[in-house]
């Protein structure tokens, strides 16, 4: 079974077309991984469905880089 | 189009029939929804096949956002796709202003306007995912026009023509295109109801000078759906025999 951390780095880079290797802890999505906002909620949903959890949009509206998607999994599961 | 999967609000009556049966004559897989009238949408549904596609018929409010839920997400189930939603399911209550309710109001809005947000809403992510999607909302001359004794249909209506305008630059550049439909005086139940009179009243407004056919509104649907209409979104067609010249 993948880590939490593998999982969300597969999705991340499926999903914005960016490498897997770009995809680390610091990197932001805007910025670092040119995602657009539509980008951002299609991840969030994804994330959903493949973690089986629901992401507020208050809570969508704070994540910025890999690592805050990694936290936010990580206490939530 | 061929092979495509549309799902098509209020089509078991009206220009909502003609739509899911022009769009089957293409080669169009259509789930048929409709509200209270089961038998007739069963069978829309079943003159659809007759084209050779596949066809359900399928019960949903539009009005309520965790019946739409369940209803597209029982299509896509069933469909493995969705390629064209169609938003035409609509109702009138008409009365001039003084005397209309509050209920009045609010249930025409509810169906009409959020009828759409609900649908849009429940089949973006699988359009965003397919990156594919067309989106035709089924507006009115009067949401441009306005119209005495109609306020509730009017702001349902206008109201449409600015949420497919949104729709269209939110979901643009992942290949989903709204577009909007403003029919003008067509022959369906829904203006049987008008009186001699007022029939004759409208002719003269319509330079065409005759009702339009539910098929006329279809056979737009159909363009607007297809391929040639790639270049097209956030528009608003106007079928009403030259009522309105924007
Ligand atoms: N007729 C015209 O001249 C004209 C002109 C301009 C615009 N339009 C618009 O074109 C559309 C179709 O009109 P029409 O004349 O064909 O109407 P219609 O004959 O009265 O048919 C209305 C359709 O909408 C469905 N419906 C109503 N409320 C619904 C709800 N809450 N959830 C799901 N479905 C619902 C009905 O289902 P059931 O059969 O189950 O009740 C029926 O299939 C409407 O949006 C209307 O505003 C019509």
């Amino acid at each position: 079974m993948a880590t939490i951390n593998e999982r969300i780095t597969k999705i991340v880079s499926e999903r914005l077309g960016v490498d897997e290797t770009e995809v680390k802890k610091e990197a932001t999505f805007k910025e670092d991984l040119g995602a657009d906002s539509l980008d951002v909620v299609e991840l969030v949903m994804e994330l959903e469905d493949e973690f089986d959890l629901e992401i507020s949009d208050e809570d969508a509206e704070k994540i910025a880089t890999v690592g805050d998607v990694i936290e936010y999994i990580e206490r939530h599961q | 189009m061929k092979g495509q999967h549309a799902l098509v609000t209020g089509g078991s009556r009206g220009i909502g029939k003609a739509i899911c049966l022009e769009l089957a004559r293409q080669g169009v897989n259509v789930a048929v929804n409709y509200s209270g009238n089961k038998e007739k949408a069963e069978d829309v549904a079943k003159e659809c096949q007759s084209f050779g596609v596949d066809a359900l018929a399928i019960q949903g409010n539009v009005a309520d956002s965790a019946s739409v839920q369940a209803m597209v997400k029982s299509v896509i189930e069933t469909f493995g796709s969705l390629e064209i939603l169609v938003n035409n399911a609509g109702i009138t209550r008409d009365t001039l202003i003084m005397r209309m309710k509050e209920e009045d109001f609010d249930a025409v809005i509810d169906t009409n306007l959020k009828g759409v947000f609900n649908c849009a809403k429940a089949v973006s992510r699988q359009m965003m995912k397919q990156r594919y999607g067309r989106i035709i909302n089924i507006s009115s001359v009067v949401g441009v026009l306005g119209n005495a004794g109609q306020a509730n249909y009017v702001a349902s209506k206008a109201g449409v023509i600015g949420l497919t305008k949104s729709l269209a630059r939110e979901l643009a550049n992942r290949n989903i295109r709204a577009n909007a439909i403003a029919p003008g005086f067509i022959e369906t139940e829904m203006t049987d109801d008008l009186p001699a009179e007022t029939k004759e009243e409208l002719l003269k407004q319509i330079p065409l000078a005759a009702l339009g056919k539910p098929e006329d509104v279809a056979k737009v649907v159909s363009f607007l759906a297809s391929d040639a209409a790639s270049y097209m979104t956030g528009q608003t067609l106007h079928v009403d025999g030259g009522m309105v010249m924007p």
